[in-house]
């Protein structure tokens, strides 16, 4: 569904990835794990169209989409979850849901994928009205999550869906992109919990100091010797 | 009580000039009126796209010196070529003013929003004294220091109506205070409108806004022409209003009263810029009752400092706030249910959200 190909990034003369290639088959989840300052970002930055690529390719669904503006690449179908930051604050609950059908022109199929989002997350529809700066961490991740479907997307991507939040809280988010996954969405995910994220993904890639130095199955990745030395910290997951 | 309140507001301030006979302090609230109108259009860009334009004074100016332009009628000669150019009526003078300046917003939103931040805000104050350097110099066509006087005041009206020409206090406060309420209705749809909901996007998280498929500059140059084209609309009211410019009008201090107007007022609220116009407009004529010209300005900025030190946000959120909480008081957040919630998301998180891939993307 997604392919990447030799692709470089570069932040002024800082070559934030040196050629990478990676490829995210429908239906899947893949998971991008790696240390801080890795690419993992940027990664799905470039794919997304925020940064630009100083060469290679991404290929979606058969295109060519290097280089398109980004809310061409969400159009086609690409949701881009940013970390940090996930909603916007001083809008409600509703007007965040709302602005992720943003480019969309079908006002009631938005409506009725507006009840379906409030009805999969109770939490969010009691507080609709609500301004979403007011929420708690987690439920800022279900609007976050709630308003990338709002787009009706073919692939998702997660930057970061653990970071800062409540242990009880992170197995909630990721069971939810696992549904995501169940339903039928095909997710990209970049995680620095990477136990979990290896634990649950169809297929990993190791990212270190922007370029791709192993991929494989989850369970390969989580038994290969370099990843628990690195990443996973030798007998704390036991 | 919400909606009818900027209604009650205009009835208000139709009733002024019945009432007020001192024609000196409906001349004031004439030029804070006009001053509003800017600060209206700076709150455009300050308030809902976070963009601070410290030189919004060269769209005012160029307001003003176009439509005064226009209305006087000038002739210079460029590499040689005669350019002369006949009196039209001020109104005519007015739009090609706000005109203008949009366009002057659109030039300088297309050059600056390429920088943000603090390099914007150095584009625009040397975009506002670039302006005034060629208003000063540019003798032939603006009289330079010597100003551009006698610009003759408005004419309302077809001919089939008969023609009032706005010599008057009353008249011209009358005609800035529907200039305002247009402005405010014009703005409040904006804001309200998918565009609006952009800039606002754009202003509390850029990255997220481009994720969910905000353009950017498309945006943020749509907010400088509008806010350019209301403060031209501004500046030529003032043109027609005093009937006397010179590149004086180009003070930085200028900019600094409509900014100063937003942000005591409330930036990013419709009503802030209206609130703090009214109480920075008159300030300085109210307090030149009570002390003398050196206390007046100290005042001032001691009464700046403190709301900004009292109500950060602006006057008009406070007292939102205010009501807000008069209106529901001893409301509850409801966290005793919110555990029962958590819970049941989670029971559903596996099934979630199956529309994503039901449906086809629209673009």
């Amino acid at each position: 569904m997604l392919e990447i190909k030799n692709l470089v990034c570069r932040y002024g003369k800082v070559t934030a990835l040196e050629g990478i290639s990676l490829k995210v088959p429908e239906k899947q989840l893949v998971v991008l794990v790696g240390a801080n300052g890795a690419g993992k970002s940027t990664t799905l930055r470039a794919i997304s169209g925020i940064v630009p690529a100083a060469s290679g390719q991404i290929i979606f669904d058969g295109e060519d989409i290097t280089g398109m503006a980004a809310g061409k690449i969400l159009a086609k179908g690409i949701a881009h979850c940013p970390e940090g930051r996930r909603v916007f604050g001083q809008m409600t609950v509703l007007e965040n849901l709302e602005i992720g059908a943003y480019l969309r022109r079908d006002p009631k199929e938005i409506s009725e994928d507006l009840d379906r989002v409030l009805e999969q997350f109770p939490r969010l529809a009691e507080r609709r009205k609500q301004v979403a700066g007011t929420l708690s961490g987690g439920e800022q991740q279900m609007l976050a999550i709630g308003r990338s479907m709002m787009s009706r997307p073919r692939l998702i991507m997660f930057d970061e869906p653990s970071l800062g939040l409540a242990p009880n809280i992170v197995e909630q988010t990721f069971s939810i992109i696992q549904g995501i996954r169940e339903a039928g969405t095909t997710v990209m995910m970049v995680e620095q919990n990477a136990f979990a994220a290896l634990d649950m993904c169809d297929y990993a890639y190791l990212l270190e100091a922007g370029s791709m130095v192993l991929e494989g199955k989850g369970e390969e990745l989580i038994k290969n010797p370099h990843v628990r030395e690195a990443y996973l910290g030798a007998g704390v997951h036991a | 009580m919400k909606q009818v309140f900027p209604l009650i507001a205009l009835a208000f301030f139709a009733t002024v000039p019945l009432w007020l006979q001192d024609q000196y302090y409906l001349h004031t609230l004439v030029v804070a009126g006009i001053f509003m109108l800017a600060a209206m259009s700076l709150n455009l860009l300050l308030g809902y796209t976070g963009q601070l334009s410290l030189g919004h004074v060269a769209f005012f100016g160029i307001g003003a010196y176009v439509s005064a332009l226009t209305s006087l009628g000038f002739s210079l000669s460029i590499f040689g070529v005669q350019i002369t150019h006949e009196p039209w009526p001020p109104f005519i003078g007015l739009i090609l003013g706000a005109l203008a300046a949009g366009l002057c917003g659109y030039l300088i939103g297309k050059l600056a929003f390429r920088v943000r931040g603090a390099y914007f805000v150095i584009v625009t104050i040397s975009f506002a004294e670039v302006v005034r350097l060629v208003s000063l110099n540019w003798v032939e066509l603006t009289n330079g220091p010597l100003a551009l006087p006698g610009i003759p005041p408005l004419t309302l009206g077809f001919d089939w109506t008969g023609y009032v020409t706005l010599w008057g206090k009353a008249q011209n406060y009358y005609l800035v205070l529907v200039f305002i309420a247009l402005a405010y209705v014009l703005i409040k749809r904006l804001v309200q409108s998918p565009y609006g909901r952009a800039m606002i996007a754009l202003r509390e998280n850029e990255t997220l806004a481009v994720s969910v498929g905000i353009s950017v500059t498309k945006y943020l140059v749509l907010a400088a022409i509008f806010s350019g084209a209301l403060a031209g609309l501004a500046g030529g009211l003032y043109a027609h209003y005093i009937q006397i410019i010179d590149p004086m009008i180009f003070m930085f201090l200028n900019t600094v009263t409509m900014v100063i107007m937003v942000i005591t007022g409330g930036k990013g609220t419709l009503a802030g810029p209206i609130v703090g116009g009214l109480i920075f407009g008159l300030a300085p004529v109210v307090l030149r009752n009570y002390v003398g010209p050196e206390v007046q300005w100290i005042l001032y900025g001691v009464l700046m400092i403190l709301i900004v030190f009292v109500l950060p946000e602006g006057i008009v959120p406070a007292i939102e706030r205010w009501f807000n909480r008069k209106a529901k008081p001893g409301r509850k957040d409801g966290s005793a249910a919110g555990g029962k919630a958590a819970d049941r998301e989670t029971g559903q998180g596996g099934s979630t959200l199956a529309l994503a891939s039901s449906g086809k993307v629209n673009s």
